[in-house]
């Protein structure tokens, strides 16, 4: 080896010398948080399929009902109780309008002489429950979120505040706190909604109303743990406002644990306007939510199925891309996972 | 430790007290009198009617009233059975509940410790991947959507298993395993990511290094030492199986106290709701303030800490 290394050229060597001004020099191109964390969750492959059929779902509570020219309030009780039928799958045997009349199973369309197809059927009222469903989805998308926006509003506000004046005020705060907590969320949201009318807004309110405190405590519980740290007394000395601080320096270190946060308080908003509707407590007919879907399609599960089977799908694919999406989330943000 | 509980045992009265108050104030805001047929009685009925309630007595003398006879376990009267006492439905009906919950809770513990031991002794593998996969499930699929699911399958479909009511135990086998989906994605994706954290701890490596063999690693060592915090979610399992019972109880149409609460929610019977309510509230606070206890009782590592979470 060492003699042929002799044989070698020396013009194929050029000798480098380090230079010690470049020492510190950054190679990569910085990135910022979020750059950061989209290079890490893009990894994980369930946050990324989840976030297309969030996507997806999302984009078709506005496009879905405009699809079909069916009404999705509209009652026409001569084509009541139909079965799926869709173009184009009819042939291959999935959704071509067979259904079960008296103990026959019959083309359903072709008895009642209808020429339109309802994609996913229609309920007892004739209803189209294609439109329906993207409708009822819209709705408690929109509940959902809006509880999740107030909760994250009440409880930053009340977190960080409790946390960043601290002594008396946080004492006092984390007392109301400590008893609050205690109440079950879901007895009171159920007494809330037996005084209030019933409606979207009622539900959004009996939801957050106990909704804050979680997110609340884990504000506090940041606020703490960076409001000491050098660069907050570093503003302070600089002679920062409060407002300042909050705003520059607290709120984006904590930002990323608000987000995972509400990426699980969603799903459980819409977990809990389902049942709220569930058991008669929700939205009133003819308005029509994930909850009343699911709820009107168990009246009818022994000769209607599909009532029951398109809602049931949507919203279990709705909480486990949010779950997905959260873990994702708490993963890819976790700075102690930084590779 | 005797400070610690002290303290929780003030804030749970603290909370309850404030519950209590709630509901009366509920009660009162209310639209609409409690009797069935108000306007048809004459003006002097209804004063003798409201006489034997109390309901002509000034609001604060009600409330005192009113939380004098809750301390006793006095919740009144059901407007919806005649002369059927509130507690003594409560406690009627207690039972089917009870069964229910438990048998859920035990289930779906075990089911769920052996899925996360599984995923965590064998991570990354197809073994791994499938009990995450029922962990999200059950966590993301509503009690509801799942319990309609199987009684479609199982009891209209293929009529092996009762449709619905009580009517001896295997009327109990698919509510149970429908309130049982929580407790086992819980206790599987904790007992993951405990036994994972405990797996590579030191003391396990110098079992490892003394040749104690994977068995006894990992039941021995590992598993006794995932399985302490596995208390802390006890409440939040207990929550979860109450809001479950409601829906899966009204599904199967077993009677206790879910469907009951259900079904004096749609005919107005205030005073059982109210009554379920303060039940309610009562189970779960005593259920968390227990599990906080043991669990500092339990992990000497939280009662240096002074409990203060």
């Amino acid at each position: 080896m060492t003699n042929n290394l002799e044989k070698l050229p020396k013009d194929s060597f050029e000798r480098i010398t380090i230079d010690s001004t470049h020492a510190e020099k950054i190679t990569k191109p910085s990135l910022s948080f979020w750059q950061d964390a989209w290079l890490r969750i893009r990894k994980n492959k369930a946050a990324i399929i989840s976030m297309f059929i969030l996507a997806f779902i999302v984009i078709m509570a506005f496009v879905g009902p405009y699809m079909v020219k069916f009404d999705p309030q509209e009652v026409n009780v001569t084509h009541a109780n139909l079965p799926p039928k869709i173009p184009g799958l009819e042939k291959w045997g999935i959704a071509d309008g067979q259904g079960k009349l008296g103990t026959k199973t019959l083309d359903i369309y072709e008895v009642k002489k209808i020429d339109e197809y309802y994609w996913f059927g229609t309920d007892s009222l004739g209803r189209d429950l294609f439109s329906r469903l993207w409708m009822g989805t819209r709705i408690s998308l929109y509940i959902a979120l809006v509880a999740a926006i107030i909760d994250v509003f009440i409880g930053v506000l009340y977190g960080g505040i409790s946390a960043y004046y601290g002594g008396r005020t946080d004492d006092i705060m984390q007392r109301i706190v400590e008893v609050l907590i205690g109440i079950p969320t879901l007895v009171i949201v159920i007494l809330m909604l037996l005084v209030m009318e019933p409606g979207i807004w009622a539900i959004i309110i009996a939801i957050s109303i106990t909704g804050w405190i979680g997110m609340s405590r884990i504000v506090r519980g940041q606020v703490l743990k960076f409001k000491n740290q050098e660069f907050v007394l570093a503003a302070k000395t600089l002679g920062a406002s409060d407002s300042r601080i909050i705003g520059k320096h607290l709120l984006p270190n904590i930002m990323a644990i608000i987000i995972i946060n509400m990426m699980f308080t969603i799903p459980t908003a819409i977990f809990f306007e389902a049942f709220l509707s569930f058991i008669g407590l929700g939205l009133q007919a003819p308005a029509a939510s994930l909850g009343t879907l699911i709820n009107d399609g168990y009246k009818f599960l022994e000769y209607q199925p599909h009532m029951l089977f398109f809602p049931a799908v949507l919203i279990s694919l709705l909480m486990i891309a949010f779950n997905l999406i959260g873990d994702g989330l708490r993963d890819a943000l976790d700075p102690k996972m930084k590779d | 430790m005797t400070k610690y509980i002290t303290k929780r045992v003030v804030y749970m009265f603290l909370s309850l007290f404030l519950i209590a108050s709630f509901t009366f104030i509920l009660m009162k805001l209310l639209p609409g009198s409690p009797l069935a047929s108000a306007a048809k009685l004459s003006v002097e009925q209804r004063e003798v009617v409201y006489e034997k309630y109390g309901l002509n007595d000034p609001i604060p003398v009600q409330y005192v009233r009113y939380m004098g006879n809750l301390v006793q376990g006095d919740f009144g009267t059901s407007f919806q059975y005649k002369n059927v006492d509130v507690s003594y439905l409560i406690v009627k009906k207690l039972k089917y509940s009870a069964i229910l919950g438990a048998q859920a809770i035990f289930v779906g513990t075990i089911i769920g410790i052996i899925l996360g031991m599984i995923a965590a002794l064998k991570q990354n593998t197809i073994w791994d991947y499938g009990s995450t996969i029922v962990a999200i499930l059950g966590i993301s699929i509503p009690s509801f959507v799942f319990a309609a699911l199987l009684q479609y399958v199982f009891a209209v479909h293929w009529q092996i298993l009762p449709v619905g009511l009580w009517d001896g135990w295997t009327s109990s086998i698919l509510p149970s395993i429908a309130l049982a989906m929580g407790p086992i994605a819980i206790a599987a994706r904790f007992i993951r990511t405990e036994m994972i954290e405990v797996l590579s701890s030191d003391y396990i490596m110098l079992a490892k290094a003394k040749g104690a063999n994977w068995f006894e690693i990992a039941f021995k060592h590992a598993f006794r030492n995932a399985l302490i915090p596995l208390v802390t979610v006890l409440g939040p399992v207990a929550a979860g199986l109450l809001t479950g019972s409601l829906v899966v109880e009204q599904i199967f149409a077993i009677p206790g106290i879910g469907e009951q609460f259900v079904k004096s929610i749609n005919s107005n019977d205030f005073s059982v709701i109210m009554g379920t309510t303060m039940f309610f509230s009562v189970f779960l606070i005593v259920i968390i303030l227990i599990v906080d206890i043991l669990y500092g009782i339990i992990d000497p590592r939280i009662r240096l800490a002074g409990g203060d979470k």
